[in-house]
């Protein structure tokens, strides 16, 4: 009975563990190759400048600034640092990045502050903020890269992304894309 | 929106449910069927290779091989995880296991809980993700539809309560496979990798080097959702964005986790040739589940009051731990799916929640029949509804007949037994991990909070979920030994009692429905169930909740 058990696993195993897997993997590297490595973006050279889906750091203030990550978007492991709502670690990181937001960008009254800009998203790798959360950088950066405003709302227009199907999920701007698109503007 | 989109998720659930629940039936069927014709030739194959011979089961024999096919599992992926190092299909140079985690993991993934104390990213070989953590959500789930199975034969007086092998490879080929492989494809559309490259290294934007983990992910995040196993590719699980691209991805994956267990009351329905059965237990179901959703989403959208008191508007709701592509709607129903169907995967970090919002995922486990996973969640709920009979029975005083079988004193032993190892394997270690030091390390978050995360492990052990309040740092041995413990009990009594219990009615001749019978197919049942659900369940863990997040909630409201 042992014997007949280990031998249905086995065959199981071969079917689910190697069969599948490297199967999916083939379909779908032949018929959607970009996705399915990742939607690595590269340059005009070629280089891997990052992913679509993977949040960066910005801290400069010509560029758009995403969300906190903990782990500094280093998208070789994942996570955030779990702050209950009742962590006073949490209060305190607010109050410091609210005065440091308030700080770099002038004329912005806190209460107008969206929320996802000063928290840690889930996985440390969010590449979005919420379209409010753009707009209420754009007179800091037209201002470190001498551009009008109004170049910038198209930008950030061209970049935000609508519900799914018009109904599921949120608007969001795709940051790495937003900045990418800034520097292109430049050239 | 928020209203209209998840609506709008639950009706497609509705739609897919009721002919799954059919297909499901007749997928299963002791007879015959068309379906022979399809899957016939691969199953054959299958049985062959193995050498199985597919006559009935009695119980005792269908719990013996249940058993021994899981230990043989179990014994290959542990065996891989120490070896991983050695063995090809590494490019990123992962070392091999330790015992003690890899025993954890083993043991989690085989009970289809997926609690991960390690970090896919740095911790698994693509090899073991595929060979441990795929195979294992394959055949996981799959032992549980063919257990319910089984259940089911034996509640509805079925000619045998069948084989475990043939329910066993059914289980793969006629539903895990083909909906896996749709739903991978689906996954790539959107933008979850599926490849053997390893590791990418980007130059960022503002000039810095990013490295990027991908892998074969579609292929484990389909099933994951599926076999409602739950264990994440990566650390985070799917809140990162390549397990979860898009909005679209949120909704193919709460569909996938919610669809066999909320076709399986339908399923029940059929097989007892009693739709109304079918919809009695469903909508005993779905009435919590909306209690639950509507709580977690109210309190998240309300946002966190502290916050608001450092300065920092809540308008948006709360959105620590969260992401912006699926803001609070999405992520609040994803909470409660995921932890209804015991499923586990998350896509915001329920340490985040709101305490209120926490206290859903913790209700939902506590309970463990709300939908409940890959045929476990409905072996639970029957339980219920057979100790529903019996006490509404007792009360008004007719005899206790569950679809045309006398439940007696045999049934209600072993139901009792099932019904108490649940708390008790939450509460003790609960009660141990708080007074000692090697378990009181673990905790990250002061204050009650702190007590609402070695509470959320267990209660996430034992009804084998496996999502976390993921702050706890829990790869230490006295947390591995005693969690792995907990989700080998909370799976196997109840397989093994519940098994016993159809084995025992099977055996009884049926006796005719007269004036005196409790009716079990009207809606005065549903209540009679929900009733005894939320009094035996719940009442259990009321104090040490009070405890946990209904104080955390007090102090910072």
């Amino acid at each position: 009975m042992i014997l007949k058990n280990l031998r249905l696993s086995l065959v199981l195993l071969l079917i689910c563990g190697i069969a599948y897997p490297l199967a999916m993997t083939g379909v779908a590297q032949v018929i959607m190759p970009a996705q399915a490595s990742g939607s690595l973006i590269t340059d005009a050279s070629g280089k891997v400048v990052g992913s679509e889906l993977i949040g960066q750091t910005f801290t400069d203030p010509k560029y758009f600034w995403g969300r906190i990550s903990s782990i500094d978007n280093n998208a070789s492991g994942s996570g955030s640092n779990n702050y209950a709502p009742s962590n006073p670690a949490l209060i305190e990181r607010t109050q410091k990045d609210i005065a440091a937001f308030l700080a770099a960008n002038p004329g912005v009254k806190q209460e107008d502050i969206p929320a996802d800009l000063l928290t840690n998203s889930a996985s440390g790798l969010d590449p979005h903020i919420s379209p409010k959360a753009a707009q209420i950088q754009v007179a800091r950066v037209a201002k470190a890269r001498n551009l009008e405003p109004v170049q910038l709302q198209a930008l950030i227009e061209a970049n935000t992304d609508g519900r799914s199907l018009g109904v599921f999920g949120e608007p969001r701007v795709n940051v790495v894309k937003l900045n990418l698109a800034l520097d292109e503007l430049k050239k | 929106m928020d209203f209209l989109q998840i609506a709008l998720v639950l009706v497609v659930l509705f739609v897919l449910a009721i002919p799954m629940g059919k297909y499901l039936a007749r997928s299963f069927s002791l007879e015959t069927t068309r379906l022979d014709r399809v899957f016939g030739g691969v199953e054959k194959a299958i049985y062959k290779l193995s050498g199985i011979r597919v006559a009935d089961m009695t119980w005792k024999q269908y719990a013996m091989a249940v058993l021994v096919s899981n230990i043989s599992m179990v014994a290959i992926a542990y065996l891989l995880l120490r070896l991983q190092g050695m063995l090809p299909g590494n490019p990123s140079g992962i070392a091999a296991m330790e015992p003690l985690l890899s025993f954890n993991t083993a043991v989690s993934f085989l009970t289809n809980t997926n609690l991960q104390h390690y970090s896919g990213e740095s911790g698994l070989s693509y090899l073991s993700q595929m060979l441990v953590i795929i195979y294992l959500m394959f055949t996981t789930p799959a032992t549980g539809i063919a257990v319910v199975m089984a259940f089911m034969r034996g509640l509805t007086g079925q000619r045998s309560i069948g084989n475990y092998y043939v329910d066993l490879v059914r289980a793969h080929t006629r539903v895990l496979i083909p909906l896996a492989i749709v739903v991978t494809l689906l996954l790539v559309t959107q933008g979850v990798p599926q490849t053997m490259e390893p590791t990418a290294t980007a130059t960022t934007i503002s000039g810095t080097e990013q490295q990027i983990a991908r892998g074969p992910v579609a292929s484990l995040v389909s099933i994951k959702h599926l076999g409602t196993n739950g264990g994440g590719f990566f650390g985070v699980n799917s809140s990162h964005p390549f397990e979860n691209p898009t909005p679209l991805t949120n909704v193919i994956e709460i569909l996938s986790m919610f669809l066999i267990p909320a076709a399986l009351p339908f399923a029940f329905g059929f097989m007892a040739k009693s739709r109304k059965q079918g919809w009695v237990i469903f909508g005993a179901m779905f009435a919590m589940f909306l209690a639950f959703l509507v709580t977690a989403y109210a309190n998240e959208v309300n946002g966190n009051p502290a916050l608001e008191r450092a300065g920092l508007s809540q308008v948006m709701g709360s959105m620590e731990g969260k992401e912006v592509r699926f803001g609070i709607a999405q992520s609040a129903l994803f909470t409660a799916v995921t932890t209804a169907a015991t499923t586990g995967t998350v896509n915001n970090m329920h340490d985040t929640l709101t305490p209120l919002g926490g206290l859903v995922p913790l209700g939902e486990m506590m309970l463990n029949c709300v939908f409940g996973g890959d045929g476990v969640g409905t072996i639970n709920i029957l339980m219920y509804a057979i100790l529903a009979v019996f006490l509404a029975g007792l009360m008004v005083g007719r005899t206790p007949e569950f679809l045309g079988r006398k439940i007696e004193g045999k049934e209600m032993k072993l139901i009792a037994i099932a019904i108490l190892v649940h708390p008790l394997i939450i509460l003790a270690p609960t009660a141990i991990a708080l007074a000692t030091e090697m378990g009181s390390s673990a905790v990250s978050n002061p204050g009650f909070h702190g007590i609402s995360q070695v509470l959320y492990e267990y209660t996430s052990s034992a009804a084998n979920n496996g999502s976390g309040f993921e702050g706890l740092g829990d790869n230490t041995p006295f947390w591995n030994i005693s969690t792995g413990l907990v989700m080998l009990f909370g799976r196997y009594v109840s397989i093994i009692t519940m098994l016993a219990v159809a084995g025992s009615l099977l055996a009884k001749t049926p006796v005719p429905e007269t004036m005196g019978t409790l009716r079990t197919d009207n809606s005065v049942f549903t209540v009679i169930l929900i009733a005894t659900v939320v009094i035996v369940g719940a009442l259990t863990f009321l104090p040490v909740l009070a405890l946990g997040p209904i104080a955390e909630w007090l102090t910072i409201r």
